[in-house]
């Protein structure tokens, strides 16, 4: 690992820092805010929309992202990215579909499709964390690599005809009700998620390594250890997803969720977690998970074309970030303007000139000395 | 051929001059291993089918080794400066879309205006990109993934999955699709043109060097006076029209254009750079390696079906190949500092 210029590390987290609670809890307050509010109005003006039935369809279509949305905070809280989940979700489909058509029962299938999810973000994490490659180049490279590997088990062909009881409690629901079977599995992994990102060691350092990690490895926190565990965790859950993505349409293709990794990160970035580490809530995530994929939903319900989705999507991740940067910005020069040469503010939040362009990341990990 | 993030070294600072040389190194390095590579490659699929060297086979890898370069060119400029542009296939897309549209739509309207329309739409989306990462501050990597799916939506929304083919779009546009000058495609020159002019500028002119100081330090370019938001909206500006230019040339090669045109392009442009040694975090690699990148990604592509691979198994090669990549500039890196070192010790 490099220890590149830790001077300019790690002054500029400091100034993070002291701003810190402030924006956090605005922005997370805000994603929470416009999701509520999306679903009321969209309750309230899209036909079909307030319905149990489209309730359900509505969870269905959100589990991938938001499984997958819960290691990627992780990952994008502790400094790094990975871009490979949803290519992990199509092999580990391709896989599924592999060991189905040679006679394999599920119940051997679902645990091996985890397992080879570990596997491929063990990849991942030995690569970031024991060669010290940039996670974004690494995960750019296995979004390829492990597509091409799906497209290399199964070509362009479709396994379907999967277990009939198993495709079906994956779209069913619990008794009578319109509560999908998935949801108690769901509501677990984001508590733990949760719980661990806000409430242990671990995930407080997480927050320590994505602020500088040269600090954190000083303060005796064991970085690289943790990423590649990460990342290990990042691909189990996207082999579970591929699980649950097979049976919930009935098809293992090579295709399938491409693209998905784009959603994902939208995703956590709109809810308000910094892509250069150290900073985000899953309560955020969480929120920008519902608010993207009902969003998306209302919209399609609305009869507005696919293409349309498409835009507000990318509009809304750009927005996630301009905004609170363009208000900042805004606020300095406001209060600049009013108190030219009044004593600082007491406050430390707000007034902060942002610092001109993004912040550094703590160390390069670009493979130059 | 080499190109050492510092522009100038300081006098006296033996380290530097070590860290330059190291750099120096590297890049020689991949650049030698680049050529080797391609040599290897091109000699083993002719010995396995000796058209693959014929004269409509090269003409066929230089067609499609056109565009990539031409991307590849801006995407360096960008990579350099410590951003990246994943919208490029996105922009290509709206440009070819573009460009067919107003030729279809205005038969009589002279080619190089056209061509113009799609340069412009190029360039109008470098401005936004440019706009939000270099004032709005927003990081690249969030900004050019946002404009990725807002570009490719809007190239939806207009075609509406309508299409626009060959019969609609006038001759002469067409012909210098597939013309040549001495055997080589028109297009090929084009994209050599931009290459060497992107190179002659990354190395010589002062805001080409300026972006090298970017992407090494931003903070000290900032001190030393660099005016970064300019220079960053310039390089991504170049990168948009550079796409644009491409999605004209994607609508004079194919003729038939729809809405996804280009899709998924950015993954071979990205790995190009990277392939070609420009460092993704910033500050280091020349577009020539960009373009040798390029270059060796096309053939690859164009060699496996000859070999008998699975024309499935090209996108992993792609991936396996980026991970090579950085992989081996790693462990170059960390021997040849390892060497230095001992050399320094060994004087004292």
């Amino acid at each position: 690992m490099s220890t590149e210029a830790p001077t300019r590390a790690t002054r500029a987290p400091l100034r993070e820092a002291l701003r810190l609670p402030r924006r956090l809890a605005g922005w997370d307050a805000a994603v929470v805010v416009l999701t509520v509010l999306t679903l009321v109005v969209a309750s309230g003006t899209v036909e079909e929309f307030g319905t149990t039935r489209n309730a359900t369809f509505l969870i269905l279509d959100l589990a991938p992202v938001l499984l997958l949305a819960l290691p990627m905070t992780l990952i994008v809280v502790s400094g790094e990215i990975d871009l490979s989940v949803a290519s992990t979700v199509g092999l580990t489909s391709a896989l599924m579909g592999e060991l189905w058509a040679n006679g394999l029962p599920l119940e051997t299938i679902i645990p091996l499709a985890v397992l080879a999810g570990a596997v491929l973000g063990a990849f991942n994490g030995l690569l970031v964390t024991v060669l010290g490659l940039p996670s974004l180049a690494v995960t750019i490279g296995t979004l390829a690599l492990y597509r091409g590997l799906a497209y290399v088990l199964l070509g362009d062909t479709a396994v379907a005809d999967f277990a009939r009881e198993y495709t079906r409690w994956t779209i069913g629901s619990l008794g009578d009700s319109w509560v999908p079977n998935v949801v108690p599995p769901i509501l677990l992994l984001v508590t733990v998620f949760a719980l661990v990102l806000h409430a242990t060691p671990v995930g407080r350092s997480l927050f320590a390594m994505g602020a500088n990690d040269t600090a954190a490895a000083f303060a005796g926190i064991p970085v690289e250890r943790t990423k590649f565990w990460l990342y290990v965790v990042a691909g189990a859950v996207a082999g579970l997803v591929g699980a649950y993505w097979t049976l919930r349409y009935s098809t293992a293709r090579a295709d399938n969720a491409e693209g998905l990794e784009l959603t994902v990160v939208a995703a956590v970035l709109l809810g308000g977690v910094s892509i250069y580490g150290g900073r985000g809530t899953l309560l955020g995530v969480v929120a920008g998970v519902v608010l993207l994929t009902s969003l998306q939903n209302a919209l399609r319900l609305a009869k507005v074309s696919a293409d349309a989705l498409t835009v507000v999507t990318g509009t809304l991740l750009i927005l996630s970030v301009l905004l609170p940067n363009v208000t900042a910005a805004l606020r300095a020069r406001l209060a600049r303007r009013a108190a030219p040469a009044a004593p600082p503010p007491r406050e430390p939040a707000h007034p902060a000139p942002a610092p001109r362009g993004p912040a550094p990341e703590p160390t390069r990990r670009d493979g130059t000395p | 051929m080499t190109v050492t993030t510092r522009p100038s070294t300081p006098p006296g600072g033996r380290q530097q001059e070590g860290r330059a040389a190291l750099l120096d190194a590297v890049l020689r390095f991949r650049a030698l291993g680049l050529v080797v590579a391609l040599v290897l490659l091109v000699t083993t699929t002719w010995l396995a089918n000796s058209r693959f060297l014929s004269a409509q086979s090269i003409r066929d890898i230089l067609l499609s080794a056109a565009l990539t370069l031409l991307l590849a060119c801006g995407m360096t400029m960008v990579v350099v400066g410590r951003g990246i542009d994943l919208s490029v296939a996105s922009v290509l897309g709206l440009s070819a879309f573009g460009t067919a549209t107003v030729l279809a739509d205005h038969p009589g309207l002279p080619v190089p205006l056209a061509a113009l329309v799609g340069v412009g739409i190029g360039a109008a989306c470098g401005a936004v990109n440019g706009v939000v990462i270099a004032y709005g501050r927003v990081p690249a990597l969030v900004a050019t993934l946002g404009t990725l799916y807002v570009f490719r939506g809007l190239v939806y929304f207009l075609a509406g999955g309508s299409r626009i083919s060959a019969g609609e779009l006038p001759r002469g546009f067409l012909d210098f699709g597939t013309a040549r000058v001495l055997g080589i495609p028109w297009l090929f020159l084009i994209a050599v043109a931009v290459l060497l002019t992107v190179g002659e500028f990354l190395r010589r002119h002062r805001a080409g060097r300026d972006l090298y100081a970017i992407g090494s330090h931003e903070e000290a370019a900032r001190l030393a006076g660099i005016p970064i938001p300019s220079r960053l909206l310039g390089a991504y500006v170049v990168s948009g029209t550079l796409a644009g230019l491409g999605g004209v040339l994607y609508a004079a090669r194919y003729g038939t254009v729809d809405a996804s045109a280009g899709y998924g392009m950015e993954l071979d442009i990205v790995a190009a750079v990277v392939v070609g040694g420009v460092a993704i975090f910033g500050g280091s690699g020349s577009v020539f390696g960009a373009a040798l990148g390029a270059l060796l990604l096309t053939v690859i592509n164009n060699a496996l079906p000859v070999l008998g691979v699975d024309p499935f198994w090209q996108r992993a090669v792609v991936g396996a190949l980026i991970i090579a990549a950085i992989a081996l500039d790693r462990l170059v890196a960390l021997r040849l500092a390892a060497s230095l070192r001992r050399r320094d010790a060994d004087v004292h």
